[in-house]
């Protein structure tokens, strides 16, 4: 296959983020997407660090470091005075993580969307708040280990349903992309860098530290939250309009949670209780994209038949 | 242009007057009037400003530090709460060392909830690395907004302008509005030499680990040394364009007072007419206004007090377990002189309370017949006095 993928890398090597890190991986193919026309507006987490100490800088972009709730609200002042300043060319992006996103930057970010701020907002999802040390965020999956769900208070909660919640606000785009698929990540950051308006893009960034994952696997294992449909790979234009990128192989969810130790405390039912939700999102899912999940095709939920995984 | 406005429109005008670029905030009585009047600047195109109508205070300040690193001339305004609710961004917004002027009317913090004017608001961000100008009326208001900005844009530090809830903010007054064109020459448009530019990429407010971090602070620290000195010759300058000027603080009958009263705010225009009476009835006193409170005037707060035998100190704020701030400040400055008068601090108006003339009289024979304050903190003008210990 040809491959889009331009050399021209705006990440340098030698950054700190760990070994496998899903973030570092997501970055580079942003902005090898992006360009150089970008501002970058970093809240506080893992990036914070991966990007660099004071005189040094990771990235070929201009990086704005900002208090972790504030990546909403710092973009649109961003946008703000570019406009001033006759500058419609530069793309504004706002890259959290989940906490900053899914959590303490929840009122920024939905005060900015709502204002339908002019800003691509990344949110990489490793689904704990990572830089403090594995801590539970309103993105950690149900079943999860963490420092602060440790033992038998693993957390029982779901995962907050992020683009939902950001589609709810009727943005002109949001989507979700994993770093196991490049080139679909690159082609919706092109698409979203075309279009005005708040768009938002939720990353799937595995994180081997946090997830006690061998950091050879963190590309395998996001690929195998899209196979699962663990992490479905989806956009909605204008809140409305679904379409799904990616059709299940109908793999059992079973297999991506034996690989990670944040997990590894789970029963039978209890995978069994994970394996029902994931099919009830699906299906939820497959309902708003205009497709039913009881018919005949490879729309349909797929069988269970235990496939193994050739990820 | 003499015109009659109300306070809060002053900043208003100043505002428009300095050709913001970026305005973004958040509704709170006091403030908002302030807001409003430059909504409308904005709509109806007397103002070119970038107006973001943000969903929280701390928001407004977060997106004027993205406005402001950005390259271009900020405004906000707020009160108590809101700028309760700010205090991590103003540390962020110095320590970025961004120009942002904001207004900050003062008004007692909840609960009980109180709109009224208490200054314990802005007195709590003492150590975020704020300038910070307290103003007596609307004209001095409205003038120390456009000097803020040159003494912003000069030592690349934020500056807050605070008023007085109500007795400023709602009061209407007489205000001479300078020209557009004489503004424009007093204060050219802002051009930083560092900004977000993806011609020259950098990266900015990023991890700063201990070899580097404290010539930082030490960096901020020299250039709010520096802003005294900048705001006295800016003051300077604004006399030779506009006639009016201030000073850091301002002495009145000190060079030979027995007792100065040391005030700041609204508070120090009842203070003026105290002291003219007390002097025709041949008493000694004499009034130090406070204008600039950081960096703190330490040397002309010697040079105007250090005669006298007793100062008596009103503070409309307080610091919980210590006392006044004004007064904690003005004993600070004082403590190593071998020769110093007395500090008296008084507590007085918290909540919006009104301290009168009566009140101010009071005070001057208590600190004229008391040969030592009887304790840090002396409450004046309450219902009910505290219960013996
Ligand atoms: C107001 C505030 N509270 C707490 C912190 C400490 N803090 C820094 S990063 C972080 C977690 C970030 O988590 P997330 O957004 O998920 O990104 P990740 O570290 O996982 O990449 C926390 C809690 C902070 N910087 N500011
Ligand atoms: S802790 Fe996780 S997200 Fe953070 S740098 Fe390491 S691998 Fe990346």
């Amino acid at each position: 296959m040809e491959s889009n993928v331009q050399d021209r890398e705006y990440m340098c090597s030698g950054h700190v983020g760990c070994p496998g890190c899903g973030a570092a991986i997501a970055m580079r193919f942003l902005l090898k997407a992006l360009g150089e026309k970008t501002v970058m507006v970093i809240p506080a987490c893992c990036w914070s660090i991966i990007a660099g100490p004071y005189p040094q800088s990771t990235l070929r972009v201009p990086v704005l470091h900002t208090a972790f709730e504030t990546g909403g609200a710092v973009a649109s002042g961003v946008r703000a005075a570019l406009d001033l300043q006759g500058d419609r060319e530069t793309t504004v992006v706002t890259w959290a993580g989940d906490g900053g996103t899914f959590d303490i930057g929840f009122q920024a970010l939905s005060g900015a969307v709502e204002r339908n701020e002019d800003f691509i907002y990344v949110c990489y999802d490793n689904e704990a708040y990572m830089n403090t040390g594995v801590q539970r965020s309103s993105s950690t999956p149900y079943g999860a280990w963490t420092t602060t769900t440790p033992g038998q208070e693993w957390k029982k909660l779901r995962k907050k349903n992020i683009v939902e919640a950001l589609v709810a606000h009727r943005i002109p785009y949001a989507a979700t992309a994993s770093i196991a698929f490049p080139e679909d990540l690159m082609r919706k950051v092109h698409k979203a860098k075309g279009i005005r308006g708040s768009r938002f893009l939720h990353i799937y960034a595995s994180c081997p530290t946090g997830w006690r994952l061998p950091s050879e696997l963190a590309v395998k294992i996001a690929r195998m939250a899209v196979q699962t449909n663990i992490f479905p790979l989806y956009e909605v234009e204008n809140g409305v309009r679904y379409t799904i990128n990616y059709m299940p192989k109908g793999y059992l969810v079973r297999e991506y949670f034996k690989l990670q130790g944040r997990f590894k405390h789970l029963t039978d039912a209890d995978l069994e209780e994970i394996q029902r939700m994931v099919d009830e999102d699906w299906e939820l899912l497959l309902r708003k994209a205009g497709l039913s999940p009881g018919a005949a095709g490879p729309i349909a939920t797929p069988s269970r038949a235990s496939v193994p995984f050739r990820g | 242009m003499k015109k009659v406005v109300e306070g809060s429109h002053a900043v208003s005008e100043a505002v428009r007057l300095c050709r913001v670029q970026v305005i973004s905030a958040y509704p709170i009585t006091p403030q908002t009037h302030i807001v409003e009047r430059l909504s409308e600047f904005c709509s109806n195109g007397s103002l070119k400003a970038k107006f973001l109508r943000v969903e929280s205070e701390h928001s407004a300040m977060a997106a004027l530090i993205g406005a402001a690193s950005a390259g271009v001339r900020t405004f906000t305004a707020t009160s108590s709460q809101g700028l309760a609710l700010m205090h991590e961004l103003l540390h962020w917004a110095s320590g970025a060392r961004l120009p942002i002027v904001m207004a900050e009317v003062n008004r007692a913090l909840a609960p009980g909830w109180n709109i009224w004017t208490d200054q314990t608001d802005s007195l709590a961000q003492r150590d975020t690395g704020w300038i910070q100008i307290y103003c007596e009326d609307a004209q001095e208001a409205l003038d120390s907004t456009i000097q803020a900005y040159k003494l912003a844009e000069t030592v690349f530090l934020p500056v807050m302008v605070i008023l007085d809830a109500f007795f400023l903010s709602h009061t209407y007054e007489p205000v001479d509005i300078p020209d557009q064109s004489d503004v424009d020459r007093f204060l050219p448009p802002f051009r930083p030499s560092f900004r977000l530019d993806t011609r020259a990429p950098a990266a900015f407010n990023q991890l700063s680990p201990p070899n580097v971090y404290m010539e930082m602070r030490r960096d901020l620290q020299d250039a709010m040394e520096s802003a005294l000195h900048a705001l006295l010759s800016i003051d300077d300058e604004y006399r030779s364009f506009f006639g009016r000027s201030y000073g850091a603080v301002e002495a009145v009958h000190c060079d030979d007072a027995d007792i100065i009263f040391v005030t700041s705010g609204t508070i120090s225009s009842t203070c003026r007419l105290v002291v003219e009476k007390l002097r025709r009835d041949g008493e000694k006193i004499g009034l130090l206004k406070m204008r600039l409170f950081r960096p703190f005037p330490y040397s002309l707060v010697k040079q105007w007090t250090l005669k006298a035998r007793k100062l008596a100190v009103i503070d409309r704020n307080f610091s919980f377990g210590a006392s006044g701030i004004f007064a904690q400040e003005i004993r600070a400055a004082l403590c190593n002189e071998p020769k110093r008068p007395l500090v008296f601090g008084y507590v007085a108006g918290l909540g919006g309370r009104d301290v009168t003339p009566e009140l101010l009289e009071e005070i001057y024979w208590k600190t004229k017949t008391s040969a030592h304050p009887e304790s840090e903190s002396l409450w004046m003008g309450l219902q009910h006095p505290a219960p013996a210990a």
